[in-house]
């Protein structure tokens, strides 16, 4: 890949057709342009507009408990014997993860638009939680479509969707993970156009919900960067989130984007390793694509035809990116590596013993690549890590795999 | 196309325009479909590109295209089902229906001259709007392929002339919102969506997505000037197949017999008009 010419800025993106370089856009059927249109006039007013901004700081305080703790992991730092390891720990967000300071803007938008139902789609549930969840708090039906495998696989997080009063309905197509539950909320939204408000989980689809995301997930950035500077009185050296669709790596990312000290790397699903198709490492061994709305870097084969992602984590196991990263790893920005599945699920262990964390899959992709470049640094660096989910809706596939018994 | 536009309505009757999935369920029987149904009555051809996530389509198009895809159907395949096509029809239009990243993988230019040279006529990309146009419309335009919109009713005033804008061939109109296949909507409410797009064009205006029998295509034909029918058509060979989904003695059969049902239709569209 080429490199592209380095931008004044890295955080002035998008352009008004939604284009981070090559990368964003609006790539979806007649049907739903005016309603995307739509979409970005509201986005537009509202983010502009101190009603909103308050009412969305409000529930942030409130609801979700912002601001999240940044936490110094004193003892995984003294056992890799390298930089000093900071976590922002969106994990102790209500519903347990990230998730839901995306949902909380969106369905205040929801809601300034008048729609009257609101459908998401999820891998892991944690976002399909954190949808049905603020559901229930706005009082508007709610169905969440999910892979059938991702059901199996994240029972207790169905089971909570349900107890929210949220319908699940369960996708077979293709391999029954995110890509195919996200095809089937794109169908419903497509049919059911004036009702209702598709909650987008991640930073990626059709503009402007990309853009969106991102500064519904920025909060956490902003709020990393106070803490540290309040901890340490300095940047740090590096930031490591981990990436599927990529919403808390940009909301932690973009913060510091344009503080050319800062180091940032992103962490793709490995899976059982890139040499075969199973895995979900989108940049590191994808191409560039149209998918879901938007052109990114994508698994797809030679005829453009997309592939089935593997990742050991539900949240990660999506064979595109969003665009933001795309744009961020060709121009140099950020720097994108994968993690095997067996990393992660060591990194998991790692931190549940020593720090008395049980951090989510996802997260713990990062983590392993933490645990890797931290002993290789100087003690007086400093790592900051976005914990993005707590890994209880994990512990049973975790447990199955370590053989752990009843 | 235009020129068959204008040969049909010369007969007073609207055009109809068939959908089928190219390589469903294997390339030889799809190619026999192909060559089937011009001579069953069908005028234009819609041939379905296949691709993994096709995000506006209804379950019988997906499985169509599975379907396809297993059989080893892909773009490439589908300009060879054109180009064997055009060796024996030099009139029937062809127009390819599909998603982008097939085709964005192939390489737009690329992807072009393979297109002409095997003789399409049109393009229908679902996921591209007007906002996307200089990624493959206008480059299609400037070869002299034709790039054929959908309007639907969530096409308002308003936007009606940004889809029109560079459209050409004949306006696709969707008689509802929702995926294709889905159940059809009320015969005066496409009469006054077929009147409305009228008024800020003079193309075609063929409407589509739910005409499952002769008496719908003569329903919808008195207002439009086309009648597409796909969903009905994918169903047709559908259930025609083994249980593994192979081609059987009446899957071509079949599909002759339902356009040959349509095309009455249509041909007794003007007589209900003029009723």
């Amino acid at each position: 890949m080429n490199q592209l010419p380095k931008p004044n800025s890295f955080r002035a993106g998008p352009d008004e057709d939604g284009r981070f370089g090559i990368f964003g856009g609006r790539f979806v059927a007649e049907t739903l342009m005016p309603l995307i249109l739509d979409l970005q006039d509201e986005w537009s007013k509202a983010k502009n507009d101190p009603t909103f901004k308050a009412e969305l700081e409000g529930l942030g305080a409130h609801y979700i408990g912002r601001p999240s703790p940044l936490y110094f992991a004193e003892r995984l730092t003294a056992e890799l014997g390298g930089a000093k390891i900071y976590f922002k720990r969106e994990e102790l967000n209500h519903t347990g993860s990230h998730k839901i300071n995306n949902c909380i803007g969106q369905i205040l938008l929801a809601k300034r638009m008048g729609k009257t139902r609101i459908i998401a789609e999820t891998g892991a549930g944690q976002h399909g939680v954190a949808s049905a969840t603020v559901a229930a708090r706005f009082g508007l039906p709610c169905v969440v479509y999910m892979g059938a495998t991702d059901v199996e696989r994240q029972a207790p997080n169905v089971f909570r969707m349900k107890l929210l009063g949220a319908e699940v309905r369960p996708v077979t197509a293709g391999n029954g993970t995110l890509k195919d539950a996200m095809n089937e909320a794109l169908r419903d939204w497509v049919t059911n156009v004036h009702s209702t408000y598709y909650l987008i989980g991640t930073a990626a689809g059709p503009h402007p919900y990309p853009e969106m995301v991102r500064d519904f997930q920025a909060v956490i950035g902003q709020e990393a960067k106070e803490q540290i500077l309040a901890a340490e009185g300095r940047l740090p050296d590096l930031v490591i989130a981990a990436v599927g669709g990529g919403s808390n790596a940009i909301g932690i990312f973009h913060p510091f984007l344009d503080d050319e000290d800062v180091k940032i790397v992103g962490v793709e699903a490995g899976g059982k390793g890139l040499d075969g198709d199973e895995h979900c490492a989108s940049i590191t061994a994808g191409s560039p694509g149209v998918l879901h709305g938007n052109r990114t870097y994508l698994l797809q084969d030679g005829d453009g035809q997309i592939k089935e992602g593997h990742s050991i984590s539900a949240g990660l196991d999506y064979p595109g990116i969003g665009p933001e990263h795309a744009w961020l790893n060709d121009v140099g920005r950020v720097e994108y590596v994968p993690i095997m599945d067996h990393e992660a699920l060591e990194a998991f262990q790692t931190l549940t013993r020593l720090e008395g964390i049980i951090p989510a899959l996802e997260p713990s992709h990062a983590l392993a690549e933490v645990v890797k470049r931290a002993p290789k640094m100087g003690k007086d660096e400093i790592i900051l890590m976005n914990l993005s989910g707590r890994g209880d809706k994990d512990i049973f596939t975790v447990g199955k795999i370590l053989g752990m018994g009843q | 196309m235009e020129q068959r536009f204008a040969d049909v309505a010369a007969e007073g009757r609207p055009v109809l325009v068939t959908y089928f999935m190219g390589g469903d369920p294997d390339f030889e029987t799809s190619l026999a479909i192909m060559q089937a149904l011009p001579k069953a009555g069908a005028d234009v051809i819609e041939l379905g590109v296949p691709f993994s996530d096709p995000m506006a389509d209804g379950p019988a198009i997906q499985l169509a295209g599975q379907r396809a895809l297993k059989a080893g159907q892909t773009l490439a395949k589908t300009l060879e089902l054109a180009r064997r096509f055009r060796t024996e029809d030099q009139r029937t239009p062809i127009v390819l229906m599909g998603y982008y990243n097939p085709i964005y993988i192939y390489g737009v230019e690329r992807f072009l001259n393979d297109a002409v040279e095997a003789g399409v006529d049109g393009l229908i990309v679902v996921d591209l709007p007007p906002e996307m146009d200089d990624e493959l419309c206008i480059p299609a335009l400037e070869k002299g392929i034709s790039f054929i919109r959908l309007a639907t009713p969530t096409t308002d005033d308003r936007r009606l002339p940004k889809v029109l804008e560079n459209t050409s061939g004949f306006v696709y109109y969707v008689s509802m919102t929702g995926i294709t296949g889905s159940a059809l909507p009320d015969p005066s409410l496409i009469a006054g969506a077929v009147a409305r797009i009228k008024s800020h064009t003079k193309l075609p205006v063929c409407v589509g997505f739910g005409v499952k029998t002769a008496e719908h295509a003569r329903v919808i034909g008195a207002s439009a000037d086309g009648v597409v029918v796909g969903t009905a058509i994918v169903n047709q060979i559908a259930s025609s197949l083994t249980e593994e989904g192979r081609v059987t003695e009446a899957t071509v059969p079949g599909v002759e017999a339902l356009i040959r049902g349509l095309s009455a239709g249509v041909r007794a569209a003007r007589l209900a008009a003029a009723e």
